[in-house]
């Protein structure tokens, strides 16, 4: 036997391979260029008090999580009691950022739902979500004490996220200097 | 009751490919004619009880059956007759029901049109047809039947997708279907060949008709989807390089090569281990395509987890049919022996080169569009590969192709000498030159070099393959049978020249514009004004939508009205229906958008496409090449010669 | 559950409907920018569609921002490099030429390279062939013979 006969078969081998790996993926999630760098900064009203203003520096030399979250976003209720959960063990300040919704409607579901962020910011426009390359609502952000994004989580925050994930980074940033 | 007669007719199905599968392969092997007699009937009942399944679905469609979970997704009793019977396979569970039984309807055909083949050969054929049988009735028994009931039947089906309902649409999946699956009787011949180690010119004979056939209607599913995406998606565009387009049409390419490598190894006995590759590659990259699309490996709708089973049985599927017949393969390939000369300037180089590109320019779709899944299996980054990058290298690699249809067709088997074939194509060559050019500058509304490349290599295609006419056919041939696969040759090639004027002239010419207008305003395109006479509101069988009226003016004068509609499905989709006035030098193309503001004023994008038309013409001529060669007199002549003997044994 | 969207060839699926949105722009080049910018950047929440062909209201906020940017005068590195920050490779639809997309930009050119050197060597090969088997009458004579054998039969 003569082995180029056997090319073709060792490229569909190999071809076998990459398309068995393929379905243990999502192609469908976008994983964020911004990691590891400096979070995009904006200045925007606070969703309860908008003459306050709210800006990611002034959360400098604390480990924090901003959190984006809409009332239209049906996922973002699935989430929610992670996220209020997750606030309610006080290892982590959450920030909300409220992606092109009407502030009546979001501070209604958060009376409903409860408010898990030590402040939520309006974003109407999307523009900081945009620069936050947000594309789909939920979106979680980690971001460090220096004000570096460390780590993205796309889709609703699971309990597994949390404890595998989330934590376990957030512990390991408080330890960090800033 | 009737889908379980249906889910039944399926088991029973899988049992007669199971027979096909077995008995007359092991016959055909050990000699035992009884077991090879079981080929022709298995494959024949296995059609009957296909078609039951199917009539079951249909019915359960028709009659609005919402416990059958596939018809309560899909249908709703406000749905067209017409869509309720496409509806069938409208989505997954039904579209691979229409798969199996298509790939039935080959298998029967072959039990009917193969008399001339000797029997053990046929007997291998169908039981190779039944193993991919097995695996697709398997697959949908397991993974996706289509006759799953609910528990809690709903009052109200969902809908058919809004994309589907459309008379175009409606038969494009079978035409398509019928062209991948017809691969599977080439891909049998193959590897009955190499199982009976009779790998010669026959097996090329016998299979060239089925190859095509088959060829056809992937040529025409293909142009059919290509149309369709042109005037309801709404965006003028014919070609997206989508990777479900892309899965069509990499069989094509690897068909087309396989159409002209089987004719150097039918008329020369030449190339025979490559022509089975061939064979090989244009089925299982329609396997391979189906894979890509039901898996969700790269298109997925939802996180593949939803359903992880699915893309695993695929993936497991191709494994066993392509690695196998590959193996296979790399065992008897190396047992042919070639001794067939010919040299460098020969029809047989011509027609090599033709392969090569062919198969250099599926290879690269297909690495264009696994790269992204490459790079994310391997942890490197996410990137998208699309239409910039598929024109940047398809282009270029096709351009030679249209180059080498003149030579390839009048260079001479074996052996050809260069100042031959200059003398004979001296002319077209010239006359191309200045008619391209001359069209480029003076025929269009500006000169680009594309425009001229392009023109000239439509005319080089058109004056080369008229002269090889004048030179090689008499005008009375047309009718004589023996004659038509060069007549196919002729009409499919002229179909290349014609799809390159319209891609040129389309793609460099089109005019578009995103437009404001308030009624009774009007937007000028060239020679064309458009006025806008208002939209009103109107009501369709399952939607409601608003139908706008533009009057189109040609240098001042009235020429047509179109009819642009927005619709909004009540199952919650928006569709837009362009207005299209179709012509052979130009389309005008309106499409609706949204009301803008209180009086009465509508976005609407309007296009003017020129020689748009000819990128399908062009496609159904290569289309009709393909049937008139398939029905060569020569392929009929030894099928009735066999019946006779036959008949004359009895 | 029958999640599947689209059917085996079916090119589109999700939003296949976008808005028809009319914009002012300073010259025909920047509207023909704006053109090819928008049909080249990848709508990240679709299935497959670019900004141009899709209703997503991301796809709708990213051509608002493309078009505020043409009109700002950004060049076309500009308008990318600000995608390509927020969203990463993958809103390109014309990958980038870098390492990891070396192979796939010239991977074509490569193979038709090394299938026209294995063309070129099986030939010089096949034009040394010794003696056919079969010399070209005796195939033509054959061919002849399968080919009348029915008139004979016939008479």
């Amino acid at each position: 036997m003569k082995k180029r006969f056997l090319i073709p078969f060792g490229l569909f081998a190999i071809l076998v391979v990459f398309l068995g790996i393929g379905l243990t993926l999502d192609p469908r999630e976008v994983p964020s260029p911004l990691i590891d760098k400096t979070a995009p900064t904006f200045e925007l009203p606070t969703l309860h008090n908008p003459a306050a203003t709210f800006t990611p520096q002034d959360m400098r030399g604390k480990v924090w999580l901003l959190n984006v979250w809409a009332s239209w976003c049906t996922s973002c209720r699935a989430e929610h009691l992670v996220i209020t959960d997750l606030a309610n063990t006080g290892e982590v300040a959450i920030i909300g950022l409220n992606y092109k919704d009407q502030p009546r409607d979001a501070i209604n579901w958060l009376d409903k739902l409860g408010n898990p962020y030590i402040a939520s910011v309006s974003d109407r426009q999307g523009r900081a979500g945009l620069d936050w390359g947000v594309y789909g609502v939920p979106e979680t952000f980690l971001i460090d004490k220096k004000g570096v994004i460390r780590y993205k989580h796309i889709g609703p925050v699971t309990r597994e996220a949390v404890a595998e994930k989330i934590l376990p980074l957030v512990r390991q940033l408080k330890g960090e200097a800033s | 009751m009737i889908p379980e007669i249906g889910h039944m007719a399926l088991i029973l199905a899988l049992s007669m490919a199971l027979l096909q599968a077995t008995l007359p392969v092991i016959g055909a092997h050990r000699g035992i004619s009884s077991w090879i007699a079981v080929a022709k009937p298995a494959a024949q009942a296995q059609l009957l009880f296909m078609t039951i399944a199917f009539a079951c679905l249909t019915y359960a469609f028709l009659v609005h059956d919402f416990s059958v979970q596939y018809v309560a997704a899909n249908s709703n009793t406000a749905l067209p007759t017409l869509y309720l019977i496409s509806g069938v396979w409208g989505a997954h569970e039904g579209s691979l029901l229409l798969w199996a039984l298509t790939l039935s309807i080959w298998t029967t055909a072959v039990t009917l049109f193969s008399r001339s083949v000797p029997a053990a050969m046929v007997a291998r054929v169908i039981g190779v047809m039944g193993m991919i049988s097995v695996g697709f009735i398997l697959f949908m028994l397991f993974t996706s039947n289509p006759f799953e009931r609910l528990p809690m039947p709903p009052m109200e089906g969902r809908d058919l997708n809004p994309l589907l309902q459309d008379p175009g649409l409606a038969i494009h999946p079978p035409m398509l279907y019928m062209g991948y699956v017809g691969f599977s009787v080439a891909f049998a011949f193959a590897i009955a060949a190499m199982l009976s180690s009779r790998l010669d010119a026959a097996w090329a004979r016998w299979s060239r008709p089925w190859t095509n056939i088959a060829w056809v209607f992937l040529t025409l599913g293909i142009v059919l989807g290509s149309w369709w995406a042109y005037y309801e998606l709404g965006w003028g565009g014919w070609w997206f390089w989508d990777p479900v387009e892309n899965a069509s049409f990499m069989p094509w390419l690897i068909g087309t090569a396989l159409l002209h490598s089987l004719a150097v190894t039918e008329k020369r006995g030449a190339f025979k281990a490559w022509t089975v590759l061939l064979a090989i590659f244009a089925f299982s990259l329609s396997l391979l395509g189906t894979f890509l699309v039901r898996s969700g490996v790269l298109t997925s709708v939802h996180a593949f987890a939803t359903d992880p089973g699915r893309g695993i049985f695929i993936l497991i599927f191709l494994g066993v049919v392509i690695g196998g017949s590959l193996l296979l393969y790399s065992l008897r390939a190396s047992e042919i022996r070639s001794t067939v000369r010919f040299n460098l300037l020969s029809r047989e180089t011509g027609l090599l080169l033709n392969n090569v590109l062919l198969v250099v320019a599926a290879a690269s779709i297909l690495l264009g569009t696994l790269y992204p899944l490459i790079l994310d299996a391997l942890g490197v980054g996410k990137i998208s590969v699309g239409p910039p990058y598929f024109n940047n290298v398809f282009i270029p690699l096709t351009l030679p192709l249209a180059v080498l249809v003149g030579f390839g067709a009048f260079a001479r088997w074996r052996q050809d000498s260069a100042a031959t074939l200059l003398r004979q194509l001296r002319l077209p060559l010239v006359a191309s030159l200045f008619a391209g050019m001359a069209y480029a500058i003076w025929l269009t509304p500006y000169f680009t070099w594309g425009a001229a490349l392009g023109m000239v290599l439509a005319f080089w295609v058109l004056l080369s393959t008229m002269s090889w006419v004048k030179a090689h056919m008499k005008p009375g041939e047309l009718l004589n049978g023996a004659s038509r696969g060069r007549w196919g040759m002729v009409v499919g090639h002229l179909g290349i020249a014609v799809f390159v004027v319209g891609i040129t002239l389309t793609s460099i010419y089109s005019s578009e514009k995103d437009i404001r207008l308030e009624r009774g305003q009007s937007y000028s395109m060239g020679d064309f004004t458009f006025t806008f006479e208002g939209a009103s509101a109107f009501t369709g069988p399952n939607y409601d939508g608003y139908r706008g009226l533009v009057a189109v003016a040609e240098k001042g004068e009235a020429l047509t009205t179109l009819h642009p509609e927005k619709r909004n499905y009540r199952s919650g989709m928006p569709m837009t229906e362009a207005g299209i006035d179709a012509g052979l030098t130009r389309d005008l193309f309106v499409a609706l958008g949204e009301p803008l503001g209180q009086e009465g004023a509508w976005s609407l994008r309007i296009y003017h496409k020129p020689f748009v038309r000819w990128i399908w013409l062009g496609g159904l001529l290569m289309a009709l090449g393909g049937l008139l060669a398939a029905s060569d007199r020569r392929y009929f002549r030894l099928a009735k010669k066999a019946r006779k003997t036959m008949e004359q044994g009895a | 559950m029958i999640r599947w969207f689209c059917v085996l060839l079916i090119i589109f699926s999700s939003t296949l409907y976008a808005r028809i949105e009319t914009h002012v722009f300073n010259s025909p080049e920047d509207e023909a920018h704006y053109q090819t910018l928008i049909e080249e950047l990848r709508c990240l929440v679709c299935q497959n569609q670019n900004l141009a062909d899709s209703n997503a209201e991301l796809a709708q906020d990213l051509r608002r921002q493309t078009y505020e940017m043409v009109q700002a005068g950004k060049s076309h590195k500009e308008i990318v490099a600000y995608m390509v920050q927020r969203y990463g490779d993958f809103v390109l639809y014309r990958p980038p030429f870098r390492p990891a997309t070396v192979l796939l930009w010239l991977g074509p050119f490569a193979i038709l390279g090394i299938g026209v050197i294995v063309l070129l060597t099986f030939i010089r090969r096949r034009a040394r062939e010794p003696s056919p088997a079969l010399s070209p009458e005796e195939i033509a004579r054959a061919e002849h013979l399968l080919n009348h054998t029915e008139e004979k039969n016939r008479s």
